[in-house]
């Protein structure tokens, strides 16, 4: 006995509570009754996203994808898919109006599934290969870039390629890929050029890097020996975060496989064209991804920024032209190389072409690593792939950028999401990190964490960003124990657009980002903390209490086990009490209780 | 391996691109792809890895290979095994802990039968072969 159909039902949460279950079961009972229980298995799924058009019943081997799918459809499925073999084209999913979808259908992107939010252009070979075995790589186009450069290209072809694809670097500023190569290529009379990865990543939320080099790092030493060729350089280093161990091992193997074979090192597959990639270990801190740091780092000197212009292009490492780019940026190129510039720049917006991968964290159901085209709506990130947020929660917002960067709240929940559209927004693509947050999330808290974090990694150099970041980090904390006042706010903003102009590097000039653009999209939040001494989220310690209502409390002494100080007491089915000098404000007896007796406020 | 020259390196890739489409279709392989990135393995797919081979020599499943990959991104269900079989359609499991490795192995591979609960869709069409 075999099955030759499988009809798998979504069940994800939200699929379950729209009648997901029930399909599940008349789909059995339909089978047996119609006489196919033998020929096709039911199955339910894990999530499968699109959680807005469950619940969706997909139909193997032919891809069929049935998305608002009704108890009462069930018969007509088993009749039609399976008795007959028929598509019912009523329930099959068709994209309709996106943008995004409308342009890739007659754009190129060649075999794109009907209901595939996703496309992966930089994830391409994670999950397919064996990123241990270059062979395998090989097997999957790779290297073919590299040796269609070599041997069919000029320097200025490449170049000329990257500016068809508009291709604009991953590692945060969004500056086009294409310019930073020709500054690098139009110094002569040089004897040293070098090109850099910028594998620091160091955001919290962000492991975008981290995949790219465990399930793929080859993608990374072709585009990086393709750089050398363009402008000229025969040396490469990798700068990398030691906390990444995985990554190193792995890109450690990669190296000395591409060394073995010829594709790294001298005369690669007998041209004149040799180049050789060194990997070096990031210093720890955070300002060293900030690219003059890093390479002050790879120098030997301490990871501090210095002021730009002149820029690496021109004046990197020991002075040589260097041209350093994002992981996320070199593992697109050698796609660019093999399809060319212009199926590249049919995926995305006008100004942000391309893909950009999401590490999508926080309160969302399916946390992972998304790949979508630029211009993709945050909706589509948060409900047709994250799966939508937890426990029926709301959504309140996104943090894209990191401590660079800012909230998306669901007002714009709609816009696309490129380059530009951030920045209107008051936020930053940053390199990619985005952090969910739903209705329990306190964004003066958010914030505070962010300052905390840029304060910490604040390298001292310039005064703007030393001093003016703990002082936002004070403001903040103030505003979080309920002591702030109205000005305390005009403060956070002066400073604020102080540090913006007056910082040295990039982390000064966008560590006021998260409090600013928090204050800007949630006044109120700020205004309750700071005149009601209430924050709505229940987090800020110092303005919660909790207490036991004596008319619900059944005595069942749960609280008062789980309290990790024992501060709750009561005699068994008698009302319990908390001892308000010892309560620490965990919340545990808040969460824990079953008959709501506990009180928040 | 010796340097490569363009023609060996053009040969390679047609060979090894045959060689892993053999695997796919010839009627004995069986492909086990275990998802190896930080985020699988924090999951437990050493250990997922371990039963699969554990399970392979019990059932002297010589047909089958298990192979490792990166990160497929599906990081809430690590960690994530894809199974590939003649027959059978390409299936990504999530949430393989050793016991769902043994019922893919018992149900999936032996009984031609997907594990309930456990199957995941596959997060985007592939641009290198599509
Ligand atoms: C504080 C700070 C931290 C940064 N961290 C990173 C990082 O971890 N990875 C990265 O690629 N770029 C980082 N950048 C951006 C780099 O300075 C630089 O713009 C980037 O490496 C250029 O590559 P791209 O053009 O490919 O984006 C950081 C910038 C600043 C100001």
């Amino acid at each position: 006995m075999a099955f030759n159909h499988y009809l798998l039902v979504c069940g994800g949460t939200g699929c379950e509570s729209s009648n997901a279950d029930k399909i599940y079961t008349n789909l059995k009972s339909q089978a047996e009754a119609q006489g196919v229980a033998e020929s096709c298995q039911i199955v339910k799924t894990g999530c499968f996203g699109f959680c807005e058009k469950g619940p969706i019943v997909k139909v193997l081997p032919e891809q069929n994808f049935y998305v608002g799918v009704k108890p009462e459809d069930v018969e007509e499925i088993i009749a039609e898919q399976i008795v007959k073999g028929r598509r019912i084209e009523r329930l099959q999913y068709k994209e309709i109006g996106k943008a995004g979808a409308e342009k890739s259908a007659k754009g190129g992107i060649e075999n794109i599934g009907f209901y595939q939010k996703q496309v992966r252009v930089v994830l391409r070979n994670c999950g397919f290969i064996n990123p241990e075995d270059i062979t395998e790589y090989i097997a999957r186009d790779g290297y073919a870039a590299l040796e269609k450069v070599l041997f069919e290209m000029k320097p200025s072809d490449v170049i000329d390629e990257l500016k068809k694809s508009g291709l604009r670097g991953r590692g945060g500023a969004g500056f086009p890929t294409w310019r930073k190569w020709s500054f690098s290529a139009d110094v002569k009379d040089v004897d040293q050029k070098f090109i850099v990865c910028n594998a620091d990543e160091g955001d919290p939320g962000a492991y975008m890097d981290r995949s790219v080099l465990e399930g793929d790092p080859h993608s990374v030493l072709e585009a990086m020996a393709i750089a050398g060729y363009t402008v000229g350089a025969d040396k490469g280093f990798i700068y990398i975060r030691a906390e990444y161990p995985l990554a190193i091992n792995r890109l450690k193997i990669a190296i000395g496989q591409a060394k073995e074979v010829g594709l790294l090192g001298n005369k690669i597959l007998g041209t004149e064209f040799s180049f050789d990639i060194e990997i070096r270990f990031g210093a720890g801190a955070f300002v060293c991804g900030e690219e003059t740091a890093l390479l002050a780092s790879i120098e030997g000197e301490r990871g501090m920024p210095r002021p730009r212009p002149p820029f690496p292009a021109t004046n990197g490492l020991w002075g040589k032209p260097t041209v350093i780019n994002n992981v996320e940026t070199w593992a697109n190129i050698p796609v660019i190389i093999t399809k060319g510039g212009d199926w590249f720049a049919n995926i995305g917006t006008a100004t942000s072409k391309g893909t950009k991968v999401f590490a999508l964290t926080g309160k969302i159901n399916n946390s992972g690593l998304v790949e979508v085209p630029m211009g993709t709506p945050l909706r589509d990130i948060i409900y047709n792939i994250g799966g939508g947020i937890p426990n029926g929660r709301k959504f309140k917002a996104v943090q894209t950028g990191g401590p660079s960067g800012g909230v998306i709240t669901a007002d714009n929940i709609d816009v696309p999401i490129d380059f530009e559209h951030l920045q209107e927004l008051g936020s930053i693509m940053g390199s990619g990190g985005m952090i969910v947050m739903d209705e329990d999330d306190c964004i003066v808290d958010v914030a505070k964490f962010y300052l905390e974090f840029t304060v910490e990694e604040s390298c001292g150099k310039c005064a703007p960003c030393r001093i003016g970041g703990r002082k936002l980090y004070n403001l903040l904390d103030k505003i979080s124990k309920g002591s702030g006042t109205m000005e305390d706010l005009e403060k956070i903003k002066s400073i604020g657009n102080a540090m913006k102009k007056a910082s040295l590097c990039g982390l000064g000039q966008t560590a006021p980002n998260p409090a600013l653009s928090s204050m800007h999209y949630f006044y109120d939040e700020y205004l309750s903390h700071i005149k009601d001494k209430t924050c709505p989220a229940g987090v800020c310690k110092d303005l919660v209490t909790y207490t036991i209502k004596e008319d619900k409390c059944i005595g069942c002494t749960l609280c008062a086990r789980r309290c990790p100080v024992s501060c709750i007491s009561g005699e068994r089915k008698n009302p319990h009490f908390i001892d308000q000098d010892k309560c620490i404000k965990c919340g545990e007896c808040f969460t824990v209780c079953k008959f709501d007796a506990v009180l928040r406020a | 391996m010796a340097k490569l020259t363009l023609d060996d390196l053009r040969k390679l890739r047609e060979e090894k691109r045959q060689a892993l489409e053999i695997r796919e279709t010839d009627n004995k392989t069986i492909q086990v792809i275990v998802g190896m990135g930080t985020s699988g393995i924090a999951a437990g797919a050493k250990r997922t890895l371990n039963q699969f081979m554990t399970c392979i020599e019990q059932y002297n499943l010589t047909s089958v290979s298990l192979r490792q990959t990166g990160s497929i991104g599906l990081d809430h269900a690590e960690p994530v095994v894809e199974v590939k079989m003649p027959g059978m359609p390409d299936i990504i499991y999530g949430r393989v802990d050793p016991e769902v490795a043994k019922l893919i192995v018992e149900r999936h591979i032996l009984g031609k039968e997907l594990v309930n609960d456990h199957v995941f869709d596959r997060p985007a069409p592939d641009i290198v072969e599509g």
